[in-house]
């Protein structure tokens, strides 16, 4: 039975990697845009972004990735499956990251800001040499949360007939009607994936505590 | 494009099935609070092999789709000779689920507690289980209720994903609607936007009482 399961299993785990990935990326760069845009001085982009951030965390992904699979074929706009997963998930995660980026751009000390403001910085050395690299380290560990949830988010695109590995799980089982090892082999594929993350967000967090106490 | 009499014609069928959405929630919360609590206590125990289970559970739990976790519950248990129904697997599932992360708040809720109370509360010669309900417990649960609210507006969110064990609520409710009439659009949008209002306005009320809770 193994010999038949397994190489699909690893057709799915290509399919929820790519997945997962693709977003984070896309994620990550949405998560600055709309963080910084929330920070901005102007009142028009701060509103834009609050905007974005609100709708997406404020609707689920599922709700995310079914609308914009079904509902936007309504307006003439047809995604395929990999593209409107990738859209819904990065969207989703997007404005989840913002409030990572956000939050920890204030919380880098006042000090900082004036130190650089008195060393005659101009306000893009201000961000890039001063506030950013202080932000980014701090950022790390929550990111690393983040990409596990889209990690156990990619999940929901077997809804949409996409073959990622839970797809591929269901499709087996309704075949071969072997719940028990389908299921918990498709579960242990999952931690082993996110294994990586968790491992490298305790190393992180270890490495910033060091010294502090 | 947008059609508001078939708008008009759905929405009190997906209003319907709110009231299971929202009983859902509820239930699977109560399930998070109390399977949450008893994970941080088993975490925090000196019997070395029931903390390690308790933190591999954890681990375990929040590095797995909740979707998965589903099915599992759904489809393997009935295998061994435990049917349940849609309702109750699906209140389980994601009542296990979110219990792992409620044992985290819980523990920042206990860790924050100065030691000064624990040894105060030997020199009173308290039994340990006095001493977590009348000094523990009283001081570590109130700072932790608007993070506990948060979660409760995520996991009202995450309800839809128990439509893919059949449970009929509003976003099953609006699939059906869709196929039945090959629009999918009103349906999907009075749901997100359902969604928005009432998270939002939710999420409007914990910001509130956090504030109450930091001036007291």
């Amino acid at each position: 039975m193994w010999f038949d399961i397994l190489p699909s299993f690893w057709e799915g785990t290509k399919i929820t990697i790519q997945l997962t990935l693709f977003s984070a990326v896309i994620a990550f760069f949405l998560a600055f845009l709309a963080g910084f845009g929330r920070l901005s001085k102007i009142k028009a982009v701060r509103f834009l972004a609050a905007t974005y951030v609100e709708i997406f965390r404020g609707t689920s992904l599922f709700v995310q990735l079914f609308w914009i699979y079904f509902a936007l074929p309504l307006f003439g706009i047809m995604l395929p499956k990999m593209l409107a997963g990738v859209l819904a998930l990065s969207l989703n995660a997007g404005a989840y990251g913002s409030e990572i980026v956000r939050s920890t751009i204030i919380s880098v000390p006042k000090g900082q800001t004036e130190a650089a403001i008195a060393l005659n910085m101009t306000p893009w050395q201000r961000t890039w040499l001063v506030i950013l690299p202080q932000a980014l380290v701090m950022m790390l560990p929550a990111f690393g949360n983040l990409i596990i949830e889209m990690l156990k988010g990619t999940a929901l695109v077997s809804l949409v007939t996409l073959a990622d590995l839970t797809f591929v799980a269901t499709v087996l089982n309704s075949s071969i009607m072997r719940p028990t090892e389908i299921f918990s082999v498709l579960l242990v594929i999952y931690f082993v994936i996110s294994l990586p993350f968790t491992k490298g967000i305790r190393w992180i967090e270890h490495r910033l505590s060091a010294g502090r106490y | 494009m947008w059609n508001w009499d078939y708008t008009l014609l759905i929405l009190p069928q997906i209003l319907e099935a709110l009231k299971l959405t929202v009983s859902a929630t509820f239930v699977a919360f109560a399930v998070a609070l109390v399977v949450g609590l008893i994970l941080t206590l088993a975490r925090r125990s000196d019997f070395k092999p029931l903390s390690l289970f308790a933190s591999g559970f954890i681990e375990f739990v929040r590095s797995t789709p909740l979707l998965v976790q589903l099915y599992f519950i759904f489809y393997v248990l009935p295998e061994h000779g435990l049917s349940l129904s849609p309702f109750i697997a699906g209140v389980i599932g994601l009542g296990l689920h979110y219990s792992t992360y409620l044992s985290e708040v819980y523990r920042g809720g206990i860790e924050s507690i100065p030691p000064g109370q624990w040894e105060a509360a030997k020199a009173l010669n308290f039994t340990p289980l006095e001493t977590w309900r009348k000094i523990i417990l009283p001081q570590s649960i109130p700072p932790i209720i608007p993070v506990l609210g948060n979660y409760l507006i995520t996991m009202f969110k995450e309800t839809p994903v128990l439509s893919a064990i059949t449970l009929v609520e509003i976003m099953q409710t609006a699939k059906m609607l869709g196929s039945h009439s090959f629009r999918y659009l009103e349906a999907f949008t009075i749901v997100g936007v359902l969604f928005l209002v009432l998270s939002y306005s939710s999420s409007l009320m914990v910001r509130r009482l956090e504030v109450r809770l930091n001036l007291r």
